[in-house]
């Protein structure tokens, strides 16, 4: 049951992925983005990340891409005609993504030989351990951050609001 | 409210930044109220926030004279009030407070005269306290990116001039990338120590193999990130261009306040987590002080816009400091500490003439604006010289007292190849300095409109002069100021 | 490996599922029992009922943009209450004056932003501003 859940989410990140590539219209491919950091956002839920998981759905699904879409309207971005691609990506592209594929997985294999297998859900209670270290151990930077972001707001103001 | 994880020295510490945080928070929303005539209350508001500060900063001090302590952790190590720190403090609010002054007229000439500006320039104080007082590796990189993301916002101010606009983007763009680059060497810190803290990530760097592949590329990337914020070759090409687009006023404070911050992270990372990996740092080092004196100095000669030649100035000057680090002894340390003290005064003194160069209907940063500025304004022009003098380090200005030091301790460590370079690029930096020099004395005024002056560009020219003159004549007392920060330092 | 943690995400699990046979059983009933006979006013965008006016495509404000931005720094702003409301009884009332702080913080320029009318719309709505 788990496995079939980790291997449908991660078909389904790789399947958005690779639409994301072949779309022509910069809309369709930041709709497949959505469809890749929600599969992700499953991923990180199953081994038990919550807090990234929500993370990955709030912030990058959600406000992220509400300001990729509006930058690709505000640009009014059009069908992308293939340029002339270069040879080089033609004949080599598909042979190097291979090869990266398989050192990776020779790597993997070498550093974990016996099949210790990540179990879902390995690692529950990290929200709460974020939020001990978050406003405990690094209560400092944690404020600190609260002026970043007044500064970002004035920043998007003062550059970006028209005069009256 | 306190507790084990919040105690009373925190809070001491904390105080600086607080309050410039408070006043800064204040003139962003007193502004909302003010009318067009009324701006300049902020600025007189974001001064009495510094000044405020800086009388917290004594109270700490006389505190820790008392308890007869140098050093003052707080929030668990994860920031340590030392020598140094109160150093790089007292300059940032010093360079701050000064940015200020010549802001005022300026903004006003510019019509952009709006209170958020000393608001951020208030906000990017406190990044760089925390980047002089941090011990950890997440509030440094907090303070850091509060400091950087200021400047993003102040060097596009003059949201009407392109040249503005491109400046910010250039830098923004830049500056993200090369933090990154700084933090992808400082996860790999943290991964290889388990901490964020420095100083256990230096106790647990030493315990690694020498040549660690993971090692040497942490010290690559952290470098390099550092390189691109101070400003070193090869990661330098946009510094010219920031200046020289950048608003008059906010190069000013580019040139002094972040670059020193920028010093200060530098200096905290390579001594305390790196401080026992020189050997792999050295050579690196070598080769960017040397390239950056070269490049800096030659191509300083070509330029024709006052601001870019600053610039690359600026460029030159971060090559003698980082020679202070690769001699790496008591007086090379002596030397960075005095070079920065001098180099805050001097460079905003001559960016403050540059800041008086914008008249009404002249921008004013090409070096003919400057033509006969000895007829029209002949104080201006003699404190101009001193200033320039003082940039090609000849005595008895204060640019001599930091370059003596920095040469000492390359011929005490051994480097004299370094230190001829060095002493031959002065030659070369004598004369672009010189062509200024030339252009104001020498030449017929071009037009009759006299440099715009006001009470805070005559503060800022008086204090800065000053200074320069009197370290230079006087320089015991500041070779005894310097003392404290490098106890700190070789602790 | 802890049960409990998968079992409370089974109903979300569920509702996924439901949502994905919903959307797709809709989509092919219609096309397998409606009748196609496409004309060129069916083929049109839909747009309220009335004849569509104009193209789609065109440049959008940068005031939809400067909303964006504000949007993402308030939805950062509320990625750290969720760590926080987690553990918020062990924290106390130091961890409630710490993101009280916090908070008044970026409020201030919440209130700065509603002051200079970035929210809103139309110049007639900022009251001259």
């Amino acid at each position: 049951m788990y496995q079939a859940l980790f291997f449908l989410f991660a078909a389904s990140a790789v399947g958005f992925a690779i639409n994301l590539l072949i779309q022509r219209h910069p809309i369709h491919s930041a709709l497949s983005l959505i469809g890749v950091m929600g599969s992700l956002a499953s991923l990180y839920l199953m081994l038990g990340a919550e807090f990234l998981a929500v993370v990955q759905v709030i912030v990058y699904a959600g406000a992220v891409m509400v300001l990729f879409v509006f930058v690709i309207m505000l640009l009014n971005a059009d069908k992308e005609e293939p340029s002339d691609r270069s040879k080089m990506a033609k004949y080599l592209g598909l042979p190097l993504l291979f090869l990266l594929l398989a050192m990776i997985t020779v790597v993997i294999y070498r550093q974990f030989p016996e099949d210790a297998m990540v179990q879902f859900g390995d690692f529950p209670g990290q929200t709460a351990a974020i939020g001990r270290l978050l406003f405990r151990d690094f209560l400092l930077p944690f404020e600190v951050i609260s002026i970043l972001i007044l500064i970002a707001i004035i920043g998007a103001i003062v550059l970006a609001k028209k005069e009256p | 409210m306190l507790s084990e994880y919040f105690s009373a020295v925190d809070f001491l510490l904390l105080k600086p930044a607080i309050l410039l945080t408070i006043f800064g928070i204040g003139v962003m929303l007193t502004d909302l109220l003010l009318d067009e005539r009324q701006k300049y209350f902020n600025a007189v508001t974001a001064l009495v926030g510094i000044g405020f500060a800086a009388v917290q900063m004594l109270r700490i001090q006389s505190q820790m004279r008392e308890a007869g302590v140098s050093e003052v952790e707080a929030f668990r190590g994860a920031i340590v009030l030392d020598g140094l720190g109160i150093f790089f403090i007292w300059l940032f609010l010093i360079s701050t407070a000064i940015t200020i002054l010549i802001s005022f007229r300026y903004l006003e000439i510019e019509n952009e005269h709006h209170g958020e500006y000393y608001a951020i320039l208030l906000f990017a104080t406190v990044g760089m306290i925390f980047l002089a007082i941090g011990m950890d590796l997440i509030t440094l990189f907090v303070g850091l990116e509060l400091m950087v993301l200021s400047i993003y916002i102040l060097a596009g101010f003059l949201r009407g001039d392109r040249r503005s606009n491109e400046a910010a983007m250039k830098y923004l763009l830049l500056g993200a990338f090369s933090s990154g680059i700084l933090l992808y060497g400082m996860s790999l810190l943290y991964g290889m120590s388990n901490s964020t803290n420095l100083r256990v990530i230096g106790s647990a760097l030493s315990q690694r193999p020498l040549g660690d592949p993971l090692v040497i590329m942490a010290v690559v990337t952290i470098a390099a990130g550092l390189f691109f914020k101070i400003g070193a070759v090869p990661f330098h090409q946009w510094l010219p261009d920031v200046y020289e687009g950048a608003p008059h006023s906010v190069a000013a404070f580019m040139s002094v306040g972040p670059k020193v911050a920028a010093f200060a992270l530098l200096l905290r990372l390579f001594l305390v987590p790196l401080g026992e990996l020189r050997e792999q740092w050295e050579p690196l080092l070598i080769g960017v002080a040397v390239a950056t004196m070269t490049l800096g100095n030659l191509a300083a000669i070509s330029q024709s816009n006052i601001k870019r030649m600053l610039g690359y100035s600026a460029i030159s000057h971060v090559g003698y400091i980082l020679l202070g680090l690769v001699a790496g002894n008591e007086t090379g340390l002596k030397g960075i500490v005095i070079y920065l003290l001098v180099y805050v005064f001097m460079n905003l003194g001559i960016f403050t003439v540059v800041v008086a160069m914008r008249r009404r209907d002249l921008v004013g940063d090409e070096i003919n604006d400057m033509a006969g500025l000895m007829h029209k304004s002949p104080v201006m022009a003699i404190l101009s010289l001193i200033f320039l003098l003082s940039l090609a380090g000849i005595p008895p200005t204060a640019g001599f007292l930091g370059k003596y030091f920095i040469f000492l301790s390359l011929l005490e460590t051994g480097h004299y190849t370094l230190a001829v370079i060095a002493v031959l690029y002065v030659a070369v930096a004598i004369y672009y300095y010189f062509r200024i020099v030339v252009v104001m004395f020498m030449q017929p005024p071009a037009d009759q409109e006299l440099p715009s002056m006001s009470l805070g560009i005559r503060c800022a020219l008086g204090v800065t002069a000053a200074m320069t003159l009197f370290m230079g004549l006087y320089p015991e007392p500041f070779i005894q100021l310097a003392t404290g920060p490098v106890l700190a330092i070789l602790r | 490996m802890p049960n409990y943690y998968i079992q409370s995400y089974i109903p979300i699990l569920m509702l996924l599922a439901v949502v994905i046979l919903l959307a797709v059983g809709m989509l092919v009933a219609s096309y397998l029992l409606g009748q196609h006979r496409p004309t060129r006013e069916k083929l049109t965008a839909y747009e309220c009922g009335i004849t569509p006016t104009g193209d789609a495509r065109h440049r959008f404000s940068v005031k939809f943009y400067l909303v964006a931005m504000l949007f993402i720094l308030f939805d950062v702003e509320v990625i750290f209450l969720y760590p926080w409301a987690v553990i918020f009884k062990e924290l106390g009332i130091f961890g409630f004056v710490e993101m009280l702080l916090f908070l008044v913080i970026v409020l201030a320029g919440f209130a700065y932003l509603w002051k200079k009318g970035a929210l809103d719309w139309t110049k007639a709505d900022s009251g001259g501003l």
